[in-house]
């Protein structure tokens, strides 16, 4: 049972840990905010659930699963809201989404 | 395994910052910092772990709380004109830089 326990932290914080790089590459590639903003904000909710629940395998206190599922709710509530706030606020003032001129014709069309 | 997520983390925030030294417009420093805190709050329970002191998962959640106390503060302003952003400067900016390597349809 304690193996098996480990076994699937092991599995969650690997998973995690790829997400959480791969979203910090996706904020360094993509070429335009909106596109970035949508690799951070994704990422930062998976990548940040599965890391927490790998650590809650692992312990066997109580009060430390609870503080587990606190943050992780935290971040669940916390997370999305930001990146809403931040993406009408850009929008807001002003900054446009970078559309390729073909496909820009593609939605005048339909 | 602790170990290698927290190597994950430190790597991810390294190039949170390098988005938040680079970015064009404002926003996108306040989205990598942002980020940047959401890492930091993983990597303070990851290290908690590591040094067998879950202790540590306290200052996370006020890391947490925080982090998005700072962001809506930041963008409580957004109604200013410093906030405003110019989409002339981008397009000049972009006229002046060779387009050969940029993707075209």
């Amino acid at each position: 049972m304690d193996t098996l326990m480990s076994f699937f932290s092991g599995l969650c914080l690997l998973v995690g840990a790829l997400i959480c790089v791969s979203g910090a590459v996706g904020v360094n590639r993509f070429d335009d905010f909106y596109t970035r903003m949508h690799a951070a904000s994704v990422t930062d909710t998976l990548g940040a659930a599965f890391i927490l629940i790998g650590l809650m395998f692992i312990s066997d206190q109580f009060i430390v699963i609870a503080k587990l599922m606190i943050i992780l709710l935290l971040g669940l509530i916390v997370g999305p809201t930001t990146s809403h706030v931040l993406a009408k606020a850009a929008l807001k003032n002003g900054l446009k989404p970078n559309i390729p001129e073909q496909s820009r014709d593609d939605i005048s069309k339909k | 395994m602790i170990i290698a997520a927290t190597l994950a983390i430190f790597a991810a925030m390294a190039l949170a910052l390098t988005r938040a030294v680079l970015g064009p417009s404002l926003y996108d420093r306040i989205l990598a910092v942002n980020m940047f805190g959401t890492k930091t709050v993983l990597l303070i329970a990851l290290l908690g772990f590591l040094m067998g002191r879950p202790e540590f998962l306290d200052i996370a959640i006020v890391y947490a709380l925080i982090n998005f106390i700072s962001v809506i503060g930041v963008l409580r302003y957004s109604g200013s004109n410093a906030f405003k952003h110019d989409n002339k400067a981008d397009e000049t900016i972009e006229k002046s830089a060779s387009r050969s390597d940029k993707w075209t349809p």
